[in-house]
């Protein structure tokens, strides 16, 4: 039975059509690169914070994890991370009696990218720290200000419009890297355009259009953090 | 609880939980995993090694000559053609090279066939090899990403170096080879060791358009062996170490360069 397929009826709703597919594996897609980069920043700030204050085993720790991480491709650390998490679960909780567990392809996901993404988040972080000029904090302190309320009230504002162009570039990087999600067989929108293109031969169509998608994602986020930082450095001397 | 137990228990902890992973690593590198199959597969790694390197360069160098028109036409060219070479940096850079990589070796592949005198002509058993989509895709993408950086670098440079070159009554092109280009090359020196490492790092999505890279012959191990670990940390180190030979490498040339500090 051949099948013809043409162009937007192809993109339709609903069973005859794959823009069902396609949206769902988008958000997919999103969801998965909100929560690794949440989990990204996360580990960066405690790891930059490590860096900076922590004691010589802490910098050493971190320095190996940033360094690993940041020489070995993220498509080999995912499939590492992906065998390796999912068996070392999984003996962990048959050592303690509960068994085996299917591991949750989006959990492992998530876990795996955002593990990439702490390590070049605790790197921007750290450059924006050392860029506050040093007066600032040890204003704080001579304020009497306890640790916490000077990184709520000091560090975090004044590193933020430092940060922002690298936390940025992280976004949109994470949002691409997604993509490395499709080898290890999970569905989001580089998958599940595959299989779409696959089952209908339109390979040119489909690829085209996941692209759009992805670029869209990447122009709207430029146009965010654009905003952001034009917020964030509001009251600040703009330089030549 | 002061917080110099608490900071005591933490380390502790810390401390104990990275040498039980330490001591599993150990066990499992000497008693649980096992290397029988690696010198069958010597050779074979040896030719993956091969095409990721040759990959690595191939789309570097082509990827960086493009990158110089690329970059330059967003500086001085006229309009229509600063517009096609701003598109095109923020189309590659906001795609996923996957996506990329599939829509070349996928799509481009699937409209080959369709020219019937193409299967007769030269270019065919080129057309049929995943490497050649690869080069084809990874330049793009290298050229797309260090146009940008280019485009970053021929604006640094000082306007009175040009003025002055000008001055000296030099024609556009002696302008261009004399002052512009070496002095934004000189400017990209620092930073072309990242993108190319960032570079290498993107080799290994060549393996699912067949390529047999480093990374497609690690999965054929998987598939032959069932071993996954294995493979998978011996491809870690042999990254790692072409990292460090790159970082190595563009160190050495970057003293070369003469620099007034």
């Amino acid at each position: 039975m051949a099948v013809k397929y043409s162009f937007p009826d192809i993109l339709a709703f609903g069973d005859t059509g794959y823009g069902d597919e396609l949206a769902w594996g988008a958000l997919t897609t999103l969801e998965i690169a909100v929560l690794a980069y949440a989990l990204g920043l996360l580990i960066g700030t405690v790891g930059a914070l490590g860096k900076l204050y922590g004691s010589r085993l802490t910098r050493t720790i971190l320095n190996g994890y940033t360094t690993l991480v940041r020489a070995v491709p993220e498509l080999v650390l995912i499939l590492l991370l992906y065998y390796a998490g999912t068996t070392a679960l999984n003996a962990l909780l048959d050592s303690i009696g509960i068994g085996s567990v299917a591991i949750n392809g989006f959990a492992a996901a998530v876990f795996v990218l955002g593990f990439v993404q702490g390590a070049y988040s605790t790197e921007v972080l750290r450059a924006a720290i050392l860029a506050i000029p040093i007066g600032q904090l040890e204003a704080a302190r001579s304020f009497g200000m306890s640790p916490w309320l000077e990184f709520r009230r000091i560090t975090l504002p004044s590193l933020l419009p430092f940060a922002i162009p690298g936390l940025g570039n992280l976004w949109l990087i994470v949002t691409k890297d997604t993509a490395l999600i499709a080898v290890v067989g999970y569905s989001e929108l580089a998958l599940s355009t595959r299989q779409a293109a696959g089952n209908t031969k339109m390979y040119l169509t489909f690829f085209l259009v996941a692209g759009a998608i992805y670029l869209a994602i990447t122009l709207v986020s430029q146009q965010g953090f654009g905003w952001l930082e034009r917020r964030l450095r509001r009251g600040q001397r703009l330089h030549a | 609880m002061t917080i110099e137990t608490a900071k005591f228990i933490a380390k502790a902890v810390i401390l104990s939980l990275l040498g039980a992973i330490a001591l599993l690593a150990v066990y499992w590198l000497f008693f649980a995993s096992s290397w029988s199959w690696l010198p069958n597969y010597l050779p074979l790694l040896a030719w993956g090694f091969y095409y990721t390197v040759l990959l690595l360069v191939v789309s570097s160098v082509l990827g960086m000559i493009l990158a110089v028109p690329i970059g330059l036409v967003q500086v001085t060219g006229p309009a229509w053609l600063a517009f096609i070479a701003r598109w095109f940096c923020t189309i590659i850079r906001g795609t996923p090279l996957l996506i990329q990589i599939w829509l070349i070796y996928y799509g481009l592949g699937s409209l080959f066939p369709l020219i019937p005198e193409l299967r007769q002509s030269f270019l065919w058993p080129v057309l049929r090899e995943g490497i050649f989509y690869a080069m084809l895709a990874f330049t793009l993408s290298f050229a797309g990403y260090e146009g940008e950086v280019m485009r970053g670098a021929f604006l640094g440079v000082p306007r009175g170096e040009l003025e002055a070159a000008r001055a000296f009554g030099m024609s556009p092109w002696k302008v261009l080879s004399r002052i512009w280009f070496p002095r934004a090359v000189r400017q990209v020196l620092p930073t072309l060791a990242g993108e190319t490492v960032l570079q290498l790092k993107a080799t290994p999505l060549a393996f699912t358009i067949t390529v047999m890279d480093l990374m497609g012959v690690t999965s054929k191990v998987r598939q032959d062996t069932l071993r996954i670990f294995e493979p998978l940390m011996l491809l870690a180190v042999i990254y790692m170490c072409l990292t460090f030979v790159i970082v190595w490498g563009f160190n050495r040339i970057e003293q070369m360069v003469p620099q007034k500090r």
